[in-house]
C-alpha cells in the first residue's frame, strides 16, 4: 500500500534568499500518527504549506497516497485535510455556511454536505453555535470549527499545524480524544505543535525539523530511549530533618516535604525507593519535572544548532 | 474532480458570492439605486430640458442606457475587486486553494458573482429609470448580449485588481482614477460627435466608449461606434483578461509565497 505521504528531496529558496528546507524526504505511513517537531523557524509551516499546495516549492516531489501533488492534484488534495495554524475563515459568515461551502468545493452534494456538517458540528460541539457569524466564536470554538472544517470532506490525511494553540486545556484535551478517535478509524495524522506533552501523549511516529533538515525520523518509543536521565519530584508524608546520600541519585531537597532527584533511567526507580524506605523516608507522590520530549528535543535541537554552527 | 464536482464547486462559490452581496445590500444594492436617480433629477429632469435634444432624442432618454450601464460596470468591478481581495486578505481563498476545485472554476465562479450583482443593479435601475423615461428598446437581444459581456468584462477586471491589490487603499484606486473618468468620458453624457475631432479620436481609445454606444444601439438604435466593432472590442478584453488572470491564478501569484 502506498504510504499516505512521501516527501522527497523538497527544496524552498524564498526570494530574499532564505532557504527554508534543503532537500528534505521521509514518509508517513498510513494510518499513523506522526509528530512534525522543530523549534520556530524551522520550517514545518512551509513544508506544510508546500504539501497543501499553499505555498510553491523550489525542487522535490510530494506525494499523497501515491499521487503526486503537481501531476494529480484533485486527487491528491481530495485525500488532504488541513487544520491550519491561523484562523481563515469568512468571519461574517456561520459555521454551517463556512462547512457547507468547504464541502461544496470538495465536490460533495449539498444534502451530503448538509448532513456531514451537522455531524461534525455535533462531534466538535459547536451544534449551538451553528448560525453565530464567525466573529462572534470563542478563540476555542474557533479552532474546533477549523478541525471541522477540514474533516466535512472526509480526508484520509489530515494535516493539523498548531491545531490547540491558545486552547485551554480542557478544550485541549477533548480534541486530544477526538483526534485519537479519528486516527483509530482510520485517518492518518499529521500534528505540528509547540507542546510537546500532546505530541507525546498523541503520536506514534515523528520527525524533528531543523534549519531546513530533517534531522530525527523515528518512533516516538525510540526517540524517548534516548533519554538518559528524568528528573522526578518527590512528594514526602513527612517533614524532612536531614538530607540523606544514596548512591547513583543525587537527590537535592526543593522543602521540608519535597524532593529533586535526577534517575539514570538503566537504574530506575525501584532502588530510589527502597534506599529512602531504609531511611525512613515514605513518598506519597511523583511526577516527572518537566515533559520527557521537552528535555529531549531540547538537546537535540542546541546540538544540532551547534553543528550548524561549527558547519555553516 | 468529475463534472458533477466541477459544478458543483462553482455553484458554491456563486451562492457564497451572491449571498455575500445581497447580505450587505445597504452597500452594494441601495448606493447605485441612490445615484442612478439623482442623475435622473440632476441632468435628466433639471439641467436636461435646457439641453434640448441630442442625436434626435430627449436628453433624458439619450443618457438612460449610458448610467444603467455605468451602474452596472462599477457594480460588477466593485464586487469581484472586493470580495476577492477580502478572501486573501482574511486568508479564506485558501479554502479553495487546498481543495480539488481548479483555478479556472474559482475565476468563473467569482466573474458570475460579479455578473450576478451587476445583473441586479441593473434591472433594479432600468425599473428606477421607468419613472423618469418611457424607456424604448430596439433591440432586445443587443441590449441583453451587451450588459452581460460588459458585466463580464469588469468583473474579470475586478478580479485582476482584487489579484494585484496590496491593501484596501489598491481596490478604490483603480475605480477612482480610472474606471470612472473613463466612463465619465465614454459618452454617458453626450455624443462623441459633439467633440472637435482630435477628442473624437481620443475617445475611440477609451473602452467603456465602445460599450455604451452598443448598449445605448439597443435602446435606441443609434451608436457613434460600428456594432460589430463594439462586439469585437468586448470580447477581445474578456478573453485577454480571463487569460491573464487564469495564468496568474495557476501561478498562484500574490497567494502562493
Amino acid at each position: 500500500m502506498e504510504p499516505a505521504l512521501t516527501v522527497n528531496k523538497i527544496t524552498k529558496s524564498y526570494e530574499n534568499g532564505t532557504r527554508a528546507l534543503r532537500g528534505l524526504s521521509f514518509k508517513v505511513e498510513n494510518g499513523d500518527f506522526y509528530a512534525l517537531l522543530g523549534p520556530n523557524g524551522a520550517g514545518k509551516s512551509t513544508l506544510i504549506g508546500i504539501i497543501t499546495s499553499l505555498v510553491n516549492k523550489t525542487r522535490g516531489e510530494v506525494k499523497v497516497f501515491g499521487y503526486d501533488t503537481d501531476l494529480h492534484p484533485a486527487e491528491s488534495k481530495s485525500r488532504l485535510g488541513l487544520v491550519p495554524q491561523e484562523v481563515n475563515f469568512s468571519i461574517f459568515e456561520t459555521p454551517m455556511q463556512i462547512l457547507i461551502n468547504q464541502a461544496g468545493y470538495y465536490g460533495i452534494p449539498r444534502s451530503l454536505a448538509n448532513a456531514k456538517s451537522e455531524e461534525y458540528l455535533h462531534t466538535l460541539g459547536l451544534w449551538e453555535q451553528r448560525n453565530t457569524i464567525g466573529r462572534n466564536l470563542s478563540g476555542g470554538m474557533k479552532r474546533r470549527l477549523l478541525i471541522a472544517r477540514a474533516l466535512v470532506h472526509h480526508p484520509q490525511l489530515l494535516i493539523l499545524d498548531e491545531p490547540t494553540a491558545g486552547v485551554d486545556i480542557e478544550i485541549r484535551r477533548s480534541m486530544w480524544s477526538f483526534l485519537r478517535e479519528i486516527n483509530a478509524a482510520g485517518t492518518t495524522i499529521i500534528l505540528t505543535t509547540h507542546y510537546l506533552e500532546e505530541a507525546e501523549h498523541l503520536c506514534r511516529n515523528i520527525g524533528i525539523i531543523d534549519h531546513g533538515k530533517l534531522i530525527h525520523n523515528t518512533s516516538m518509543k525510540s526517540l524517548l530511549m534516548k533519554l538518559g536521565n528524568e528528573t522526578f519530584i518527590l512528594d514526602l508524608d513527612q517533614p524532612l530533618t536531614a538530607l540523606p546520600s544514596i548512591d547513583h541519585y543525587p537527590l537535592r531537597q526543593i522543602d521540608s516535604t519535597t524532593l529533586e532527584v535526577d534517575v539514570d533511567r538503566k537504574r530506575g526507580l525501584n532502588p530510589l525507593f527502597a534506599a529512602l524506605l531504609a531511611h525512613s523516608i515514605n513518598v506519597t507522590s511523583l511526577r516527572n519535572k518537566a515533559n520527557r520530549l521537552e528535555e529531549l528535543f531540547i538537546k537535540i535541537v542546541s546540538e544540532n544548532s551547534d553543528g550548524m554552527g561549527s558547519n555553516p | 474532480m468529475s463534472p458533477m464536482g466541477l459544478w458543483i464547486g462553482f455553484t458554491t462559490l456563486l451562492c457564497k458570492e451572491i449571498r455575500r452581496f445581497t447580505r450587505i445590500w445597504l452597500q452594494t444594492l441601495l448606493p447605485p439605486v441612490i445615484t442612478t436617480t439623482l442623475y435622473f433629477l440632476i441632468f435628466g429632469n433639471l439641467i436636461g430640458p435646457r439641453i434640448g435634444e441630442m442625436e434626435g432624442y430627449r436628453y433624458m432618454d439619450f443618457i438612460v442606457p449610458g448610467l444603467i450601464i455605468m451602474a452596472v460596470i462599477t457594480n460588477s468591478y466593485a464586487n469581484v475587486s472586493s470580495s476577492f481581495f477580502s478572501a486573501r486578505f482574511q486568508r479564506f481563498v485558501e479554502e479553495m486553494m487546498v481543495s480539488p476545485m481548479p483555478p479556472w472554476v474559482m475565476l468563473i465562479g467569482y466573474t458570475c458573482g460579479g455578473l450576478a450583482r451587476g445583473m441586479v443593479v441593473g434591472v433594479v435601475v432600468t425599473v428606477v429609470s421607468l419613472f423618469f423615461s418611457q424607456l424604448q428598446i430596439h433591440n432586445l437581444g443587443v441590449v441583453l448580449s451587451v450588459v452581460v459581456l460588459t458585466s463580464i468584462l469588469f468583473s474579470l477586471a475586478g478580479f485582476s485588481n482584487g489579484l494585484f491589490a496590496r491593501n484596501f487603499d489598491d481596490i478604490s484606486i483603480i475605480p477612482i482614477f480610472v474606471l470612472t473618468p473613463l466612463t465619465y468620458l465614454g459618452g454617458v453624457f453626450y455624443s462623441i460627435r459633439l467633440l472637435p475631432e482630435f477628442w473624437q479620436t481620443l475617445s475611440l481609445a477609451n473602452p467603456i466608449l465602445y460599450m455604451i454606444n452598443a448598449f445605448r444601439y439597443g435602446f435606441l438604435g443609434i451608436s457613434d461606434i460600428s456594432l460589430p466593432l463594439s462586439y469585437a472590442m468586448i470580447v477581445g478584453f474578456i478573453l485577454i483578461l480571463f487569460g491573464v488572470n487564469l495564468a496568474l491564478l495557476n501561478r498562484g501569484y500574490r497567494m502562493r509565497s
